[in-house]
């Protein structure tokens, strides 16, 4: 693996001490975390975008006895790594964020869920956990404040990606299957053992730190209107310089491809195997929830590349990963691998394609989580979007 | 005797984890770590000392990729199989390795040195080809390198 480096970005990547968010914190107190959460509009990054004051809020204002704060870092989705990177090289961003939600919404407990993939990453996070313990930024009386206690435990997923779904994470926490729980309840209210509990995003973590420090209002000035701040990719696939990049969001894929030094693009796959796919034509929208709303991975395809076998690869990756709990899903997803597996034969009508493209519409409302409800994504995208490619292709539809 | 040892084993583990259902998956992940497997026997201890079915147990190992019930080698070996890694020359890493190991993916070696599977995403997307072997990654991989890091390993 390469080295850790210093990388500059305008949020994430700005000056920032271990501790900063926690003292911060302490003297200015909840309303006013709360307040300049609401100010900052900053929206869950793991994808599917929920505020996070919003969230905060309302486990903040349950009463229980116990409540968790939960740091989701079961990274799975295809072309993420933008948690290896915050976690290895910016531990205190991610674990301060979440002291100051413990803080805030009065829990004492916070767990890490840590993909099984990243068990690599183990003992350099307990040793940081042990480090901030000495400087009182975790225990007891964090920092002499009376009463403010709060701890970090890590656990380790086990090679499931449906775990980063929260309520299927808070099941495999529970020592169950990591089967996606029905909502409501929300987490919010019952969550971990039934107790209030919040559930972000490493990097909305990672953001809550620098908002808290410096301000909704300092935070907002990066970013859109509605998709505020700045947003982490990780990109991977045909150009020169994959790796992470922090970007406001806005930026135009074109943009983003000339950063990286992309040559002769032919696609983009937006937000992994279950986000879309768009064509050049398409190369001037921008990356931000008003247009193309991404939990930040962005894979490059070139002229070279054959989009049908790219498609093939996402469907295997659902059929594999899908819990199996609902039919929409389970058997969706292979029905999609089939077509796909069908037109690479050459032996398919149209009718039956549009047919399965319907089916996709239909696992996207029937799919009990966020699972089923995005794998479709990739398979109508590609299809709409490279029907030349791939239906026209002069073999008759054979590759 | 043997069994008496994994039930020591079981024992202590619940000291550190504790009794409560939500220590199951720790409890799990530290018995496959040391013996490469979940054993029936296992699986009847650990459901024993937490008071749930075993079916409850077996039900959990099934249903996530790194915990197994049956026998794997001494290190497991997972290329990474996705999209990213695909189109940066995984297919020749996976051909070398079978080669060189005289082994298809899903299979391990007749000495139980090695267990070869495929993974999803590894998050090393950005340095692919990558791999995990046990749960060191490497990345860059190339067919040569891949070969020369498996002949490493004891
Ligand atoms: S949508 Fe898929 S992953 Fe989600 S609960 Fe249904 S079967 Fe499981
Ligand atoms: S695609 Fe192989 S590590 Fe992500």
């Amino acid at each position: 693996m390469e080295n850790k480096m210093k990388r500059e970005g305008a949020v994430i990547f700005s000056e920032y001490q271990r501790g900063d968010a926690i003292k911060k914190a302490v003297s200015i107190g909840r309303e006013d975390i709360l307040f300049e959460l609401k100010e900052s509009k900053l929206r869950g990054r793991g994808g599917a975008g929920f505020p996070t004051s919003t969230k905060w809020m309302l486990t903040a204002a349950a009463k229980a006895d116990k409540k968790y704060v939960i740091c989701n870092a079961d990274e799975g989705e295809p072309g993420t790594f933008k948690d290896r990177v915050l976690l290895l090289e910016y531990p205190e961003l991610v674990f301060d964020g979440m002291v100051v939600g413990g803080y805030t919404i009065g829990a004492k407990e916070g767990i890490v869920y840590l993909r099984g993939e990243y068990e690599y990453m183990l003992k350099s996070l307990e040793d940081y956990l042990e480090e901030m313990r000495k400087d009182n930024l975790l225990g007891k009386n964090i920092l002499g404040k009376q009463g403010f206690d709060f701890d970090i435990i890590i656990r380790l997923g086990s090679g499931a990606y449906v775990c980063g779904e929260e309520t299927a994470l808070i099941e495999s926490l529970e020592g169950h299957r990591g089967e996606a729980r029905n909502r409501p309840p929300f987490p919010v209210n019952t969550g971990l053992n039934g107790k209030p509990t919040t559930v972000n995003n490493v990097e909305t973590f990672a953001s809550v730190a620098h908002i808290v420090v410096k301000g909704g209002e300092w935070y907002r000035t990066q970013g859109t209107d509605k998709s505020t701040g700045s947003k982490l990719f990780s990109v991977s696939g045909d150009c020169k310089k994959p790796g992470v990049y922090e970007l406001p969001w806005g930026t135009t894929v074109t943009e983003l491809l000339n950063i990286v030094q992309a040559e002769n693009t032919k696609a983009v796959q937006v937000g992994g195997a279950s986000g879309v796919c768009i064509p050049k034509s398409q190369f001037d929208r921008k990356l931000g929830y008003e247009d193309l709303g991404t939990g930040g991975s962005i894979m490059i395809f070139n002229e070279n590349r054959d989009m049908l076998h790219v498609l093939k690869n996402f469907m295997e990756f659902f059929v594999e990963e899908s819990c199996g709990q609902c039919t929409p899903c389970r058997v969706g997803n292979t029905k999609l691998l089939e077509g796909v597996e069908m037109i690479e034969r050459g032996e398919y009508t149209f009718g039956y394609i549009n047919k399965l493209k319907e089916l996709g519409e239909t696992m996207k409302i029937a799919s009990k989580c966020g699972l089923g409800q995005s794998s479709p994504n990739s398979f109508i995208s590609i299809l709409e979007n490279f029907k030349e490619e791939i239906f026209n292709n002069g073999k008759g539809g054979k590759h | 005797m043997e069994k008496n040892s994994l039930s020591e084993e079981i024992e202590k583990l619940v000291d550190l984890y504790g009794k409560e259902r939500s220590s199951l998956l720790p409890i799990l992940q530290a018995v496959e770590k040391k013996h490469k497997y979940i054993s029936d026997f296992a699986q009847q201890e650990i459901a024993r000392v937490l008071d749930i079915h075993p079916v409850e147990v077996f039900g959990v190992i099934t249903f996530y990729s790194f915990l197994t019930h049956q026998p794997k080698g001494r290190n497991v070996v997972r290329l990474c199989q996705t999209i990213t890694c695909d189109i940066l020359g995984k297919k020749s890493v996976a051909d070398a390795i079978q080669r060189e190991l005289g082994i298809k993916f899903g299979e391990t070696t007749k000495d139980k040195k090695i267990t070869l599977e495929y993974a999803n995403c590894l998050g090393m997307c950005d340095q692919g080809p990558a791999m995990l072997v046990n749960d060191q990654v490497y990345s860059h991989l190339t067919p040569e390198k891949a070969v020369e890091i498996l002949s490493k390993i004891e």
